[in-house]
Formats: structure tokens, C-alpha cells, sequence
């Protein structure tokens, strides 16, 4: 196991390149959840301002 | 109509679209990380390490498929700006821009695991040689494309403009791949060769080969759930969306 992680003396360079990879994967798989979260609390919010205002028309 | 412009027209249309690539996504993940992590294992674990570069050549497992990415996307995205630009397909016009963030992300992935990698192998982080500049220009033309359409208020003129960009920007993409054949560069040569053998043990190839596919269908995974988004905002004031809004408002709350 020891021998594994040592990555034969490389293991800096082999490692962080691993997590460079898993870092950019995982930004980009989060960043369009939460910008789809935004958008939807968005137009949720101008539904309801929407409903009001003919709510209050009528 | 035949069936597939009857397809096309289908799978343009925005509620059909935003249904499938829901149903798409979560799949499409899940199979590129296992596919990745199987990769990943046989990279890791499984091959040898190499006669010359020990174990530090295991960042070829990451790095090579990122960089086929880089260009992969590069191409999906042009290729549909061009659709976007003629045509002026909405659909298109998104995918175009959603494929430029992941495909940025490819390769800026690609240009710091290679430098990563050639500091032990070469002594240097950086050096200007043919295709590390032109990867560089790749990253640049990305950001352009990002930038540019995110500059621009109206989203479908955004599109527009950022498409253009994306299209004089291909001629980018034979350079960056014929870079190591038509100048003399550091930077080593093709090793997975599509005509003809490659330069590559067949114990080496696969966990390659896999993590390929692994980068390909995240993309792809990645292009949708952008794209998604994209098509709320874009038909915010439609029945379909409004339905969709009030349903997921609903379940948070």
C-alpha cells in the first residue's frame, strides 16, 4: 500500500495531478446544479409576484 | 419529413429536450464515473509501471483524455455554433455555449497536468514550444467564447456573436493536433494512433481507452445539465416552464 501511494518517488506529482482532475470534475459538476437552483428560485419568485399582482388587480 | 429532421425537430423542441436530458443526466453521470473509476483502478493498479518514466507516467491516464477532450469539445461546440449561425437553431445555439465551460475546464485540466508532468520529465513547468502554446491559445479562445457571451445582454445575440468567435477559433484545433508532426517540439509525438498500431501496450491502452470513454460521456452529462438550465431561463415565460417552476418551487419549500 505504502509502495502504491509512493508512486515510485512521484507521488507529488502523480497526486496532485489526480487531484486536479477530481477538483475540475467536481466544480464542473456542481456549478450548473447550483445555477440551475438560482434560476428556478428565480422564476419561482416572479410567479408569485405575477400571482399577486392580478390577484389584487381583479 | 423523414425521420430523422422529424427527430431532430423533436428533440429541438425546448419541453421535449429539457425532459430527456433530465432523464439523461443522472445516468450519464453515473456510468462516466463508473466507467472513470474503473479506468482510474486499472490505471492506478493494474499496468506496469514504464521502463523509463517509473510510475510518474500514470498522469498520462488524466492528462491524454482530457486533452482529446479539450478538442473534442472544441469541435461539439463549433459544430453547433455553425448550426446556431446558419440556421439559428435555439437548441443549438445552447448546446454551443454550454459545452465551452466544460470544455475550458478540459483544458485547463490538460495544461496544468502537463505541466505537472513535465517538470519531472522535462525539468521545466512551462517551455514554448508548439503544442503547449497552441493548448494555451485553446484555453484563451474558450475564455474568449465565455466571456463574449456572457458580455452581451441579450442571450440569443450573445450566442450569436460568441458562435462567430467559436467558429474563427476552429482553425486553432488542427494546430494544437498536428503541432508535435509539424514543428519540432518537446512534447512527445501521437501514442494512440487511430490508423495504424499504436505506440502503446495493450496494458497501458485500455485503462486509456476507458478513461476516454469515461471524459466523453461526462461531457456529454455535463453539456445537458448546462444546457438544461439554459432552456428555463431562455423559455421563462412558457406554460411548460412555469409548470416546472411551480412543481420544484413546491418540493423545496
Amino acid at each position: 500500500m505504502n509502495d502504491f501511494l509512493a508512486m515510485g518517488g512521484y507521488a507529488t506529482y502523480v497526486w496532485s495531478s489526480y487531484a486536479i482532475f477530481v477538483a475540475g470534475l467536481l466544480i464542473d459538476y456542481l456549478a450548473p446544479r447550483w445555477r440551475n437552483r438560482r434560476i428556478i428560485t428565480e422564476l419561482h419568485g416572479r410567479l408569485a409576484r405575477q400571482k399577486k399582482k392580478t390577484e389584487t388587480a381583479t | 419529413m423523414n425521420t430523422l429532421s422529424l427527430w431532430f425537430h423533436k428533440f429541438g423542441s425546448p419541453p421535449t429536450f429539457y425532459r430527456l436530458s433530465r432523464l439523461l443526466c443522472p445516468w450519464l453521470f453515473a456510468a462516466a464515473c463508473l466507467i472513470g473509476a474503473v479506468g482510474l483502478y486499472a490505471g492506478l493498479v493494474l499496468a506496469p509501471a514504464d521502463y523509463q518514466q517509473s510510475d510518474a507516467y500514470r498522469i498520462i491516464f488524466i492528462h491524454v483524455p482530457c486533452a482529446w477532450m479539450s478538442l473534442f469539445a472544441y469541435i461539439f461546440m463549433a459544430a453547433n455554433a455553425f448550426i446556431a449561425v446558419v440556421w439559428r437553431i435555439k437548441i443549438s445555439e445552447i448546446l454551443a455555449m454550454a459545452s465551452a465551460p466544460v470544455g475550458a475546464m478540459f483544458t485547463a485540466v490538460t495544461l496544468l497536468t502537463g505541466a505537472i508532468w513535465g517538470k519531472p520529465m522535462w525539468g521545466t513547468w512551462w517551455t514554448w514550444d508548439a503544442r503547449l502554446t497552441s493548448e494555451l491559445v485553446l484555453l484563451f479562445l474558450y475564455l474568449g467564447v465565455i466571456g463574449l457571451f456572457s458580455a452581451i445582454e441579450d442571450r440569443r445575440q450573445a450566442a450569436r456573436a460568441a458562435g462567430f468567435l467559436a467558429l474563427i477559433g476552429i482553425v486553432n484545433v488542427p494546430i494544437v493536433h498536428f503541432s508535435v508532426n509539424w514543428w519540432n517540439t518537446l512534447h512527445q509525438g501521437s501514442t494512440v494512433r487511430l490508423l495504424g498500431p499504436s505506440r502503446i501496450d495493450a496494458s497501458m491502452l485500455w485503462p486509456l481507452l476507458l478513461m476516454a470513454l469515461a471524459t466523453h460521456i461526462w461531457f456529454f452529462a455535463s453539456v445537458l445539465a448546462r444546457s438544461r438550465s439554459s432552456v428555463l431561463e431562455q423559455e421563462s415565460g412558457k406554460e411548460w416552464v412555469r409548470e416546472i417552476v411551480q412543481a420544484q418551487g413546491v418540493r423545496r419549500e
